[in-house]
């Protein structure tokens, strides 16, 4: 399952693709919701390593409105749980990864996201 | 302080699973028995992002899920072994907890967002000597000749991520990598040291004709 956690920490990795190659975005998703154990602690101590504005968008591409905008600098315990929501119990199961800057498609199947590249797409 | 922790249930993988994913063996064990006796610095750095590179079976990335708790870190698994990720992905089902397989050539697409942001990554990668020619068709079929064939002193992976790994490393991040003799544990230490790094044995033993040990390296 590709949840948006993990999404979050995703970037297209094609030679020479260094710009909009981050967040990738979604298309032909299946989502399934699935309850996870909250831990609210966990979702504060992970703040500072999101990118805010990539999840944003990417929550409401999947046509989840409930972030705002702009980070809050506080936070409620209302609006932790929303994103608790957003980031560990939305899950991509099957779908496409586009990015942004060079077109390319990383599939997700079976909830196994595959960015694999051919040898000749390795920016290494 | 020691804490004793479950090994985790692998008894859903079966004989065909292991045609094409590592078996866990003396190799797997003992990174286990690492990250138990640093149970308890683990837990205290309540680590946030954690990876391990080629989960295989998944054994490693669901012992961590359990030692750090449940719901309480992001563990990130990497396979480049199609396979490896859905077995993974069903160790972590069988054992209750979470995991995040992503099918992949070691870090590739997470290199851009983990920099200083990994806080425990976890290695038991390819270490056995082998010439270049194996490995690379081992990597190139992605299946499980990848799990061991690891070039000029089983060094060849390793070094890659060895390479990166300052950069990776959050302020309180910690490497845990298995490795064997032969590739030179002592010359490891003394290059991540040269990169200022902090590198300790915490672990060795004899399993059969290899001298394992496992290798802590860290900022502090």
């Amino acid at each position: 399952m590709v949840r948006l956690i993990t999404h979050n920490m995703l970037a297209c990795h094609v030679k020479n693709c260094t710009k909009d190659n981050f967040p990738l975005s979604f298309s032909e998703v299946e989502l399934v919701i699935r309850p996870a154990p909250e831990n609210l602690e966990f979702i504060q101590r992970f703040l500072p390593k999101l990118d805010w504005p990539a999840l944003v968008d990417t929550a409401r591409s999947l046509g989840d409105e409930s972030l705002p905008e702009q980070m809050p600098d506080q936070w409620t315990e209302d609006q932790l749980k929303a994103l608790h929501h957003v980031l560990m119990e939305l899950h991509v199961e099957e779908g496409n990864m586009t990015c942004r800057g060079c077109g390319h498609v990383y599939p997700i199947s079976n909830g196994i996201p595959n960015m694999l590249l051919a040898e000749h797409e390795v920016g290494r | 302080m020691s804490i004793s922790l479950p090994t985790p249930n692998i008894a859903h993988l079966t004989e065909e699973d292991y045609e094409h994913v590592y078996e866990p063996a003396e190799d797997s064990f003992i990174l286990l028995d690492a990250l138990e006796l640093d149970a308890q610095l683990i837990r205290d750095d309540q680590p946030t992002i954690c990876v391990e590179i080629g989960s295989g079976s998944g054994i490693a990335s669901t012992f961590l899920s359990q030692l750090v708790g449940p719901s309480s870190s992001l563990i990130i698994s990497t396979d480049i072994n199609r396979y490896a990720c859905e077995v993974t992905l069903r160790t972590a089902q069988a054992n209750e907890i979470s995991l995040n397989p992503i099918l992949c050539h070691l870090l590739d697409p997470l290199l851009h967002r983990l920099k200083s942001n990994i806080d425990i990554l976890v290695f038991n990668p390819p270490y056995v000597p082998t010439g270049m020619t194996e490995l690379m068709d081992t990597q190139n079929q992605r299946d499980i000749g990848g799990a061991w064939a690891g070039g000029q002193d089983g060094m060849i992976i390793t070094d890659v991520i060895l390479d990166k790994l300052p950069e990776l490393l959050s302020p309180i991040g910690k490497m845990y990598l298995v490795t064997v003799i032969q590739n030179k544990p002592l010359e490891i230490t003394r290059k991540m040291e040269s990169k200022g790094l902090v590198c300790k044995e915490i672990i060795k033993r004899r399993a059969g004709r290899e001298l394992l040990s496992v290798l802590r390296i860290s900022r502090i």
